[in-house]
């Protein structure tokens, strides 16, 4: 029996180092290569042994695709392709491909520099792996091999995000990656076309959040960031370079502008710069109104937002500063947190997911007391803010999207276990489809049962086709032919078909004309036949089914009429018994015929 | 593109257009300057009675000579473009599209502009490319896709270099050298040209160009009401682009140069001649403008301006318009006029190779390429040569494509499939006979298992009919072979039945059996039994022709 399997490496009931091994049609796909923002062990990285423990990697995948730039998807491909191993083609758009090595380079710059960490990978290693890479470009289909395809969907989310669809003859996985299902200020929305897949692979970050509208969301957020700044605050918005900061940035830009403000606000690291330089040539990927307005403005090139200096975190007076990264965990963000976390009248403002164990997280949950590296505690007076602005789709988003898709079943990565079995409640609900949330490790095993697509002699469709435009369209009828396994038809064989063909003659005592003959045949026929399909043709004959029935003059006796039923062997009892019944003659003419 | 509001707008065509993003967008601005060029000069009136024919026949030439007058149409409207444009919908290369479940339609790069494709039209069987304007050569857009197009049952070839028999290199080389030399002399130069295309590459030879042949201090104009969305559009589609460009985007950068050329100030661009560039006008100087035909846009002006110097030269790089034609309004002209046509279509050597790759069954195309040019008959090198030769065609014609559908895929459901027994007719080949229902859904055809027999029901029918109706769904074997006459007579004797006639027809044998007023028709392929309804003889007969013929 045909089957998919699916095993999650990371990303199963967790959110981090995504990573889903997917055999579907004898191929085997690896969806993303995440490293885990939690720890700093040997968990940061998927467990690739998995897959093989002495062979080559590239021997047991067909391909690997990354879904976006985000290093929880893609900062474990150094360490997979050049340490553990593997030299097939990486699939991931244009963008992800622009930006990755960046942001790779990036998180290997603060672990081997800042920590010190061995064993790592090197520059080099990151530049030899996206030699692998192969871009793909939205709708593109791409064919990995003769029976392998692949295909990538608009999923908002960052630049160049997308969803994947991987499909074999005709069995097909969607993997969407982190999408995003509404609009923002500039991506735009998740979609995906009917393509019905066998399964589809789905995050659920925020399985059970239902989010209220963004516009209240944005007001809330420039409020917060206006009351502290008016009361003389400093407001910390720890980012990553890409997404969500340029997002926040076109917010405060234009809330500035509009309002007048004079409080600088500064973009942390030398990244920002460049990283607005590449949403400005990937500007198609945006949304619709930047895209149209580009060339009067651009929204990219930003007034009020300049460069962040390190020693501007001690000047006085009110500032709002985008620093990197995201979630506290290391870097900039996090010195300029344990400068502000002491005064009250600071605020830092969460905009997005943070993973368990990252500064991010222990704040956001209440702690008011954090033990920093050297034993020094750390005491934080300043306000703490969550706000969601991540771009991962909500509860209804991820709704949304599996009614668009109409999967055979679901599968849910990338969120937490609790919130899942929510969501696969509501989604087997809703849906009727089954639905799986596996652990690492553990393989959710669908058979699937692919129809099989072979040639048909256009002359037999068609002439089947044609009989199905009868009055009776919808009724099934059957087709017979001969399915020859190998490229020779059937008379190569030496074997024509034979029709084998009867006529009986049958005999009516009628004295009417022919034609009213059959019609009376036509009638009685179709009043004791009702399961089959009675016609009575133009010219004069009757059909039943495929068997034909004539009325002929006799030629010697003008009293009796000559019914000529005639059918193929194919339809041997139908005629036999049609005969055996006209012989029994016709039930007396309706009143009006004698 | 530039005809599509004709089609949208005019002929009540309600069907989907497909095209690339790069084609509506850079398409849109070329059709947006057309547009501004010609509502800057409204006429009052337009004349239309020359175009009858028999006051035609009577003008002076060209005007006589003009084809097909009758069909020349106004310039649209930007609403009527905008409107033509909002039909589109946006596909990229190697997108399959399905139509109707019935052919699958693909756009590959062309390699001669901003996302212009060639096109395959295929069904499961069959397939046609649609092969048009494409360029072998490498400038700024993705290299052409050659390898998606084998296997072609036919290939439409067209949109061939205007000018075979010039090298695009040589061309630009040209260009450049008469671009020095008249701007050393102090003249200028004016460059007639459309706002997309090839300027890019011009724009990006000039860069490297421009300070090796100490042109810095030269000021480049580049002047089209779309001039600056042109340049701005030219650096986001980085994906369209070739690899070059787009490891440049990688880095992050803009694709092409001329970002750097317009920061640096040698390269100025402006809406029109009026407002900015009448302040910042310095002489000597380059332009770019259009329309290449000379007769409209703000080229006009500089001809005027500049045609009474032999300082100034005027170069045309666009192959569109007979050069000689376009200056003939403005003669006597004492200023220079080079003729480098750039081209970079594929021209007849390439064409050649291309078919060597591709290898399509048939190839269509107009019937110019069947020939050699007109004006240089004995260049037989100059027209398309193949094997077997190629279907030509000329406008207005209907061609029928020289091949024939024999096949389509049906799929076989996994429950059908199960139930299949094949045989081994002879190694290497099995045989399954298949009697399934045919379901037809959006052109997509599947068998599925027949349904299970019903029985009937109902009383009423009993009670008149001695035996059930029956059913008619039990499968019978398919037959085949064919029944040798004399064998079949010797066998009915044997069977008791005399008095047995053969005739001859024309395609077979009859067989008649006087006694029982019956008639046997056998042909190669059929038999056909004409019985009185003697139910127990039809059965008999019928088992003795059965034993003659093979059953699956």
């Amino acid at each position: 029996m045909p089957e998919i399997r699916v095993t999650p490496l990371g990303a199963g009931q967790d959110v981090g180092r995504s990573c889903i091994l997917v055999s579907i049609g004898g191929k085997n796909v690896m969806l993303d290569c995440g490293m885990h923002m939690g720890y700093n062990d040997d968990r940061r990285f998927p467990d690739f042994s998995y897959i093989t423990r002495n062979g080559r990697l590239t021997d047991f995948l067909d391909c690997v695709i990354i879904s976006h730039f985000h290093l929880d998807h893609c900062g474990a491909l150094p360490y997979f392709s050049e340490m553990v191993g593997y030299d097939g083609p990486i699939y991931m758009t244009h963008p992800t491909q622009a930006i990755c090595p960046i942001l790779l380079e990036d998180y290997r710059k603060i672990a081997v520099d800042k920590k010190g960490e061995a064993n790592f990978f090197t520059s080099q290693m990151i530049k030899d792996c996206m030699k692998k890479v192969v871009a793909v470009r939205l709708h593109q289909t791409v064919q990995v091999d003769e029976e392998l395809q692949i295909k990538a969907y608009y999923a908002g989310h960052v630049l160049g995000a997308a969803m994947f669809q991987i499909k074999v003859g005709s069995e097909s996985v969607v993997y969407t990656g982190d999408y995003n299902m509404t609009p923002d200020r500039h991506l735009g929305a998740a979609w995906i076309d009917k393509c019905r897949p066998n399964l589809l692979i789905t995050e659920s970050t925020y399985a059970t959040t239902i989010r209220d509208s963004k516009r209240c969301r944005e007001r809330d957020f420039l409020k917060k960031v206006h009351e502290t700044v008016e009361r003389g605050g400093k407001v910390l918005i720890p980012v990553f370079a890409l997404g969500r900061a340029q997002e926040l940035c076109i917010l405060l830009e234009t809330f500035w502008e509009r309002m007048n403000l004079k409080a600088p606000i500064y973009f942390s690291t030398g990244l920002t710069e460049k990283a607005n330089h590449y949403y400005k040539l990937f500007i198609t990927w945006t949304n619709q109104k930047i895209r149209k307005t580009f060339v009067q403005r651009n929204m990219f090139e930003f007034k009020h937002i300049k460069a962040f200096d390190r020693a501007f975190a001690d000047n006085p007076g009110p500032m709002v500063v985008f620093a990197t990264p995201g979630m506290l965990h290391a870097g900039q963000s996090l010195q300029i947190f344990r400068k502000w976390a002491g005064n009250e009248k600071n605020m830092v403002i969460m905009p997005g997911y943070c993973v368990q164990g990252t500064v991010g997280h222990k704040i956001l949950s209440g702690q008011r007391k954090l033990e920093m590296e050297g034993r020094q505690v750390l005491e934080i007076r300043m306000q703490v803010e969550y706000m969601s602005f991540s771009a991962h789709a909500d509860a209804k988003g991820i709704m949304q999207l599996v009614g668009q898709a109409e999967p055979e079943s679901v599968l849910l990565v990338h969120g937490e276990a609790k919130k899942m079995e929510f969501l696969k409640q509501k989604i087997e609900q809703e849906f009727r489809v089954s639905c799986y949330m596996p652990a690492n490790g553990e393989t959710v095993t669908l058979p699937t049962s692919p129809s099989i697509p072979v040639g048909i002699s256009l002359g037999l469709l068609k002439r089947e086709m044609a009989q199905g435009l009868l009055p009776d369209a919808k009724k099934p009828r059957l087709l017979h032919g001969t399915l020859i396994m190998k490229d020779s038809a059937l008379k190569e064989l030496g074997l024509a078909e034979h029709q084998l063909r009867f006529t009986c003659r049958v005999h009516l005592h009628d004295s009417r004309k022919e034609q009213e003959t059959a019609a009376r045949v036509y009638s009685h026929l179709k009043s004791l036949l009702k399961d089959h399909c009675v016609q009575h043709l133009p010219d004069g004959s009757v059909t039943v089914e495929s068997i034909l029935i004539q009325a002929a003059a006799h030629s010697e006796d003008p009293g009796t009429k000559v019914l000529l039923v005639s059918w193929t062997y194919q339809d041997e009892e139908l005629g036999s018994y049609l005969t055996s019944l006209l012989k029994k003659g016709l039930p007396p003419a309706p009143s009006g015929g004698s | 593109m530039m005809a599509l509001p004709y089609i949208t707008e005019h002929t009540g065509f309600t069907g989907t257009v497909y095209a690339t993003e790069p084609t509506v967008q850079i398409g849109r601005l070329l059709m947006e300057e057309l547009v501004n060029f010609t509502e800057r000069v409204p006429k009052a009136q337009s004349a239309s009675l020359w175009k009858n024919k028999d006051t035609q026949r009577l003008l002076p030439s060209p005007l006589k000579d003009a084809v097909e007058v009758s069909t020349w149409r106004r310039c649209y409207t930007m609403q009527e473009v905008n409107s033509a444009l909002s039909k589109i919908q946006l596909v990229g290369y190697s997108q399959k599209i399905e139509l109707f479940g019935a052919v699958q339609v693909t756009p590959l790069s062309s390699g001669y502009a901003l996302g212009s494709s060639n096109w395959i039209i295929q069904s499961h069987y069959e397939k046609v490319s649609y092969v048009s304007g494409s360029s072998l050569l490498t400038t700024h857009p993705q290299p052409m896709d050659q390898a998606s197009l084998k296997n072609s049952d036919v290939l439409v070839l067209t949109g061939l270099t205007q000018i075979p028999t010039a090298n695009p290199d040589g061309m630009v080389g040209e260009f450049f050298s008469n671009l020095a030399l008249t701007v050393r002399n102090g003249g200028n130069v004016l460059v007639p040209c459309y706002p997309s295309g090839v300027i890019y590459d011009l724009l990006e030879c000039l860069y490297q160009y421009i300070d090796s042949a100490g042109l810095s201090s030269i000021p480049f104009y580049f002047i089209s009401p779309v001039a600056n969305s042109s340049l701005e559009f030219s650096q986001i589609f980085a994906e369209w682009l070739c690899h070059n460009k787009q490891t440049k985007v990688y880095l992050p950068e803009p694709p092409f140069p001329h970002a750097e050329l317009i920061q640096t100030n040698k390269l100025k661009h402006y809406p029109s001649i009026h407002g900015d560039f009448s302040n910042d006008f310095r002489q000597p100087c380059v332009v770019f403008t259009g329309h290449p035909s000379l007769r409209f846009g703000d080229v006009v002006h500089f001809m005027e301006l500049w045609g009474k110097s032999s300082l100034n030269t005027v170069i045309f790089t666009e192959p569109d318009f007979s050069y000689l034609e376009a200056l003939a309004p403005y003669q006597p002209l004492a200023m220079k006029c080079i003729y480098c046509p750039i081209d970079t279509r594929l021209n007849f050597i390439q064409v050649s190779k291309l078919l060597k790759e591709v290898q399509p069954l048939h190839v269509v195309c107009p019937e110019q390429y069947t020939q050699p040019p007109p004006a240089q008959a004995h260049r037989m090198d100059l027209m398309i040569d193949c094997q077997p030769p190629p279907m030509s065609y000329r406008r207005a014609e209907v061609l029928a494509l020289p091949f024939k559908r024999r096949y389509e895929k049906i799929e076989i459901m996994p429950e059908l499939a199960d139930s299949l027994v094949p045989m081994e007719m002879k190694p290497g080949v099995s045989l399954a006979t298949v009697s399934a229902v045919l379901h037809t859904k959006d052109n997509k055809h599947a068998l599925q298992p027949p349904p299970r027999p019903i029985q009937p029901t109902g009383g009423k029918k009993r009670k008149r009919v001695t035996d059930d109706i029956p059913d008619c769904k039990v499968l019978k074997p398919l037959l085949s072979g064919s029944i040798p006459v004399e064998q079949f007579v010797q066998t009915l004797e044997k069977h008791g039945f005399s008095d047995i006639k053969v005739e001859d027809t024309a395609k077979g044998h009859i067989v008649l059996l006087q006694e029982a007023e019956t008639l046997i028709q056998i042909e190669e392929d059929s038999t056909h039994i004409i019985c009185d309804n003697d139910e127990m003889l039809r059965v008999r007969l019928r088992d003795l022709v059965l034993k003659f013929l093979q059953k699956f």
